[in-house]
């Protein structure tokens, strides 16, 4: 949004820019000056598992922290040893140090509901939960968990901010199919809300009925025709009972927007090694540089670990065909191959990082290599923390 | 003959990072045996048929795309694409239904059809889901179309699919009579028959396996048909269950394996045959976990197909390789039964 207005350099040439090198996670999470840490990156690349790894390793280094999830899979509530998470932060057990984690997952519903109780007055917040439009909207639009979002950052924000409760704000995105929704939450709110159509769903409810043009008329009846009336009174009931909520709602976006913009946040945009998964983290780079959203880096989780020695893959894979001719060392054959395996994936890896950083110079990285198994408690998550953090290349 | 005889419409899941838009499109090449029609589409905005096939951006239009895998005798047959976008399925759906005239084009003047494609709740599914709809089940509206044999929807991922193919479920409250209404109670129909499934690309790690299974049971109770599994990346299988173990134990024979390096003509160091012994045991804990997971997905008693981990990556050649496995595995017919 506001995209007019930022006043950013344009994005220099990779042919003029240093690289940026290795992103140092143990400096961002130890600078008392970042307040919030976002982390954004396409589904299925670890998003979740590194915000509460980042999380645990901040807390256990004395940071106050609060972890907010979005992801409706829960691992992460089992990962910290609370069997349900739930819209209100609860304290993780077996943290090691001075430090604190509180961990929540994001009740896109729930955070929608307590919006409209605190705006509306009660007769009105009643008719709004039981419209049909409403109850679709807090539950299953894809939009809403970007909004939802944005309203529960800034909510504990400002919180955190009074009570003095926490001092850094790890968020998981929602696995948006568009990336970076929850960046245009705000301004799509507005556009909804200032849509010609909106207002002229308002209108009669506001005005004399002769405001009607004829062109709306028109819509009416068509509307009528192909979804059946009721379908257009619920809906402008709907309207017309959210637009009074909504002013304070698009404030407060407004603002969680600007903070996101604010010196104190860092977005880290984490990615797998995989075309596609880079080519969104390419597009998360760019959307967030154009919006003048503060980058930290870019994590690279589930890295093909390194082979050893520099046996190439061709050399290994000639000594196969040998060993095939001379019908003998199945397991020496069968080593071989997967050495040379090893050694593609790992080249193909790197070909992609390699690519990213050409055209991203600026981007710092850090490289995780992929667990043998998933993380399922502290213990797992610390380790995932301290391969985040190895400075070692 | 394939393990889906009946199915016309297959649906094509899976968690984010499990490839189902590779296994999507070499299903549909799998599928594409001589004389046959396959459309492949895509809901989700994100062009990656375009990008696998090395061709231009898809349109709101079905294209010829590529040939299928050839049949034993050679015989192939022709698949189509089409990126179905939601403010294009609205208006084509309006003028296919409605003799709206001046009408239609207020909708779109006063921003209709931008709020319903955007803002409003569920349609945008509804429109997505309406347009496989219209291509499996052709209609006399739509002059001159391809009769298919066979759709493939590279569908939204596992977590979503319920919700996505659950039409009539999202309108309910909303639309509550008139045409919208009657036409996804229709819709349904076809998702609920036997002539939909839905399959679940999965890989061998434990998160994704516990979604494919949640899948499966949301899939379940809304009455929507169950597929099969692809197992997707699987790691290579070049060591023997002893060796395996013994590579996990670090028992493998150090001196024999020395003397068939030597035979296999490399140069023979400490630290190479520590390395080799080192990955190999890697990777026989990451197979233990594999197999561990496999038994899982055997648990959940639907057909299942293993696609193996493509070092290199899946390119358009990689893609037919994995529809001649998927047809060896019966997901497809062989071809060439004429």
């Amino acid at each position: 949004m506001a995209r007019s207005n930022t006043q950013h350099p344009a994005r220099v040439g990779p042919a003029t820019t240093r690289r940026a090198g290795r992103l140092d996670v143990d400096a961002l999470l130890d600078d008392p000056g970042t307040g919030i840490i976002v982390c954004c990156g396409s589904g299925g690349v670890g998003k979740t598992t590194t915000s509460a790894a980042l999380a645990l390793r901040a807390a256990e280094r004395g940071r106050k922290v609060v972890v907010l999830t979005i992801d409706p899979a829960r691992r992460l509530a089992q990962s910290m040893g609370i069997e349900a998470l739930d819209n209100t932060p609860r304290p993780v057990t077996g943290v090691q140090g001075t430090g604190s984690l509180d961990a929540m997952m994001l009740d896109m519903k729930r955070t929608f509901d307590e919006v409209v109780l605190a705006q509306a007055s009660p007769e009105k917040a009643k008719q709004i939960l039981a419209n049909p439009f409403y109850i679709a909207l807090s539950s299953s639009f894809a939009g809403t968990q970007e909004y939802m979002a944005m309203e529960k950052l800034g909510q504990l924000h400002r919180d955190s901010r009074a009570a003095g409760t926490y001092d850094l704000i790890v968020v998981d995105t929602p696995p948006s199919r568009s990336a970076l929704d929850f960046l245009d939450a705000p301004e799509r709110l507005s556009s909804f809300l200032d849509g010609r159509f909106v207002r002229l769903l308002l209108a009669p409810a506001k005005g004399p009925a002769k405001l009607m043009t004829a062109g709306f008329s028109l819509i009416t009846n068509a509307l009528t025709k192909i979804l059946g009336a009721q379908f257009l009174k619920d809906l402008q009931t709907f309207v017309t009972a959210l637009d009074t909520v909504f002013g304070g709602f698009r404030q407060r976006a407004q603002q969680t927007y600007s903070l996101l913009k604010a010196d104190g946040t860092a977005f880290l945009v984490v990615a797998a090694p995989e075309p596609d998964a880079l080519r969104e983290a390419e597009y998360f780079v760019e959307r967030l540089s154009e919006d003048g959203m503060p980058l930290a880096g870019l994590v690279v989780n589930r890295a093909s670990p390194a082979p050893s020695g520099d046996l190439s893959a061709d050399e290994a894979m000639t000594g196969v065909e040998r060993l095939r001719r001379q019908e003998c060392g199945s397991v020496a054959a069968g080593l071989l191959r997967l050495h040379a395996d090893r050694v593609r994936m790992v080249e193909r890896e790197r070909t992609l990082r390699e690519r990213f950083a050409t055209a991203h110079p600026q981007v710092a990285t850090a490289v995780v290599p992929a667990l043998a198994g998933d993380v399922h408690d502290l213990d797992g998550l610390r380790r995932v923390g301290t391969l985040l953090s190895d400075t070692a290349d | 003959m394939s393990d889906w005889p009946k199915v016309r419409l297959h649906v094509v899941t899976g968690k984010g990072g499990t490839g189902k838009s590779t296994v999507a499109s070499s299903l549909a090449l799998a599928l594409a045996t001589r004389g046959k029609n396959v459309l492949l589409c895509e809901v989700e905005g994100r062009q990656g048929i375009a990008r696998m096939f090395d061709v231009d951006p898809l349109p709101y239009q079905e294209r010829r795309l590529t040939t299928g895998l050839p049949d034993p005798d050679g015989g192939r047959g022709v698949v189509h694409a089409l990126h179905i976008d939601a403010e294009s399925a609205l208006l084509e759906y309006l003028s296919m239904y409605y003799r709206l005239g001046r009408a239609g084009k207020a909708l779109d003047r006063f921003g209709v059809i931008e709020f319903a494609t955007t803002i409003a709740p569920g349609v945008r599914d509804v429109l997505l889901t309406g347009k496989v709809y219209e291509a499996v089940q052709r209609n006399a509206r739509n002059k001159g179309a391809i009769d298919y044999d066979a759709v493939v929807l590279d569908a939204p991922p596992t977590g979503r699919i319920t919700q996505f193919l659950n039409v009539s479920n999202e309108l309910a409250g909303l639309a509550k009579v008139g045409p919208i209404k009657s036409q996804s109670d229709t819709m349904m129909t076809l998702f609920r028959s036997p002539r939909t499934a839905v399959h679940l690309v999965t890989v061998l790690e434990e998160m994704p396996v516990q979604e494919t299974a949640d899948g499966i049971a949301e899939l379940r109770a809304a009455g929507l048909p169950v597929g099969g599994i692809v197992v997707n990346q699987v790691r290579p299988q070049d060591l023997s269950a002893s060796d395996l173990a013994a590579a996990r134990a670090g028992t493998l024979d150090r001196a024999g394996l020395e003397q068939d390096l030597v035979a296999a003509g490399v140069e023979v160091t400490p630290a190479l045959v520590d390395g080799l012994l080192a990955e190999a045991a890697d990777h026989a804990e990451r197979r233990a976990l594999e197999d561990s997971q496999r038994t899982l997905v055997a648990r959940m008693g639907v057909p299942t197909y293993e696609l193996p981990r493509v070092a290199g990556g899946v390119d358009l050649g990689g893609m037919y390789e994995l529809a001649r496995l998927l047809r060896e595995q019966g997901m497809a017919p062989a071809g060439g039964d004429r």
